[in-house]
């Protein structure tokens, strides 16, 4: 009898891409949340022990400040590290066929599909094969980021590529719009972290290149 | 593999472990600073590229300038420096050919411009004020300032400093602003004048200026010598 794999294959460019722009998103949300919290737009700020820009206190203490200064430095370092892998892993997933291969077909019924199977437990997830919530997971974080690249110039420079600002209904409509972007990729995070811990071996292709598992035969529920 | 729900619990756990990862303050280490200095200073070259003197900042109709304009400092309003226009002369220092100290009258009978522009704060807050004044580059030329120099400096009574670019110094919306909502500027608005550059963050429009300096060598800013960007254009 024969045994058989499957498998989940990252090549080198994907990988390295994929862990720049997680560890820069990561910044940019946590440097953003600290920001976020010296002029917020809803009656709510962040924990601070959950934003980037070093002590709070030890800030105001020494500058005056609370850190905000050392979290625009994080944002405005990290917008490059995050602009240019994301534009080499598009470009890449677009011109290697990875997009076309693994992102498409998907549609709204499929998705739909996929996502009820999920909420109860009875979603397949084989290696090497993304579900439909997958593929519009991944397709709406990747326009969420070029959402997130956009309304962040229109913030950064509103006089120096203007009209773009008026895309978003003014300086502060193109805050809003960033406000939203941040809370989507949040919510993808979580999720694709959450999915990736009950998965462990799509972790290991995302840092080895290479992760396969028996094909198993039992489609759904815990127990054979 | 089938996602169970036993597995959904144990992940969450380990989430909420890794959140606490970001505790530790790594933005506080020296190797961390240079490198986000690094960057700072990359930014600075990319600002100063993409700045056009040809753009001018948008400007809003009369009726969308706010008239209780907000009041911003590291002080309340009422320690605020109060600059009596008797005693009040403003220095002007290196290469500027006249640096013949000049008064309150003498300045604010120099040709004046308005604006209705947007203030944009680096904490994220911006209002549209109608500021008055005469154009900083009509003031530079009529003191023979060095325009070819790099950078314009600028020293305060409350003890603030900063320094800007000589292309955004030339820009024809960068005022030195006598006036807010048509009124004499207020002592804690900055009497008798601010610099109004409506093309860089709120923190690179100084108040209650004393001393007008042209150099070569890049002018501290206050916030700057805090962690903030140095160009800090918008």
């Amino acid at each position: 009898m024969t045994t058989h794999y499957d498998e989940q294959k990252h090549p080198l460019s994907r990988r390295l891409f994929h862990w720049i722009m997680a560890l820069s998103i990561l910044i940019m949300i946590g440097s953003g949340w600290r920001i976020y919290n010296a002029s917020p737009i809803f009656p709510f700020t962040f924990p601070d022990w959950a934003t980037l820009g070093g002590d709070v206190w030890t800030s105001l203490a020494r500058h005056g400040d609370p850190g905000v200064a050392s979290a625009i430095a994080w944002h405005f370092a990290a917008m490059w590290t995050l602009f240019v892998s994301y534009v080499l892993f598009v470009l890449w997933g677009l011109v290697s066929g990875h997009f076309r291969r693994d992102f498409l077909p998907v549609g709204p019924s499929s998705v739909l599909r996929d996502f009820v199977a999920a909420l109860h437990f009875r979603l397949d997830h084989r290696l090497g094969e993304y579900n439909a919530v997958q593929k519009f997971a991944y397709i709406g974080v990747l326009a969420l980021v070029a959402l997130m690249l956009v309304s962040g110039l229109a913030i950064w420079k509103p006089v120096q590529t203007y009209p773009l600002v008026s895309v978003f209904a003014g300086f502060q409509g193109a805050r809003l719009v960033h406000f939203v972007g941040m809370a989507g990729i949040v919510l993808f995070v979580v999720v694709h972290v959450a999915l990736t811990l009950l998965v462990p071996r799509t972790l290991l292709a995302m840092v080895w290149g290479r992760a396969r598992e028996r094909r198993h035969l039992v489609t759904s529920g815990d127990v054979p | 593999m089938t996602v169970g729900k036993r597995g959904l619990l144990r992940g969450g756990l380990s989430l909420g472990a890794l959140t606490l990862l970001t505790g530790c303050d790594i933005s506080d280490q020296d190797s961390v600073q240079s490198a986000l200095a690094f960057f700072s200073r990359w930014n600075d070259r990319v600002q100063a590229a993409l700045f056009s003197d040809q753009r001018l900042a948008q400007t809003f109709p009369e009726s969308e300038a706010v008239k209780d304009f907000r009041y911003n400092a590291w002080y309340g309003p009422d320690k605020a420096p109060r600059l009596n226009s008797a005693d009040y002369r403003l220095k002007l220092a290196g290469r500027i050919d006249n640096k013949r100290p000049w008064t309150v009258d003498e300045l604010y009978s120099l040709p004046q411009v308005s604006q209705v522009t947007r203030h944009v704060c680096v904490e994220g807050w911006s209002m549209i004020g109608k500021w008055s004044g005469t154009p900083l580059r009509s003031f530079l030329e009529r003191i023979g300032a060095d325009t070819s120099a790099r950078y314009v400096g600028f020293e305060c009574a409350d003890g603030y400093y900063e320094g800007i670019d000589m292309p955004t110094a030339l820009h024809p919306q960068t005022l030195m602003a006598f006036r807010l909502s048509d009124e004499i500027l207020p002592t804690k608005y900055g009497y008798p004048f601010k610099i109004r550059i409506p093309t860089k963050l709120g923190f690179k429009n100084p108040k209650f200026v004393t001393a007008i300096y042209v150099t070569n060598d890049q002018p501290r800013g206050y916030w700057t010598d805090r962690g903030y960007n140095w160009f800090s254009g918008i």
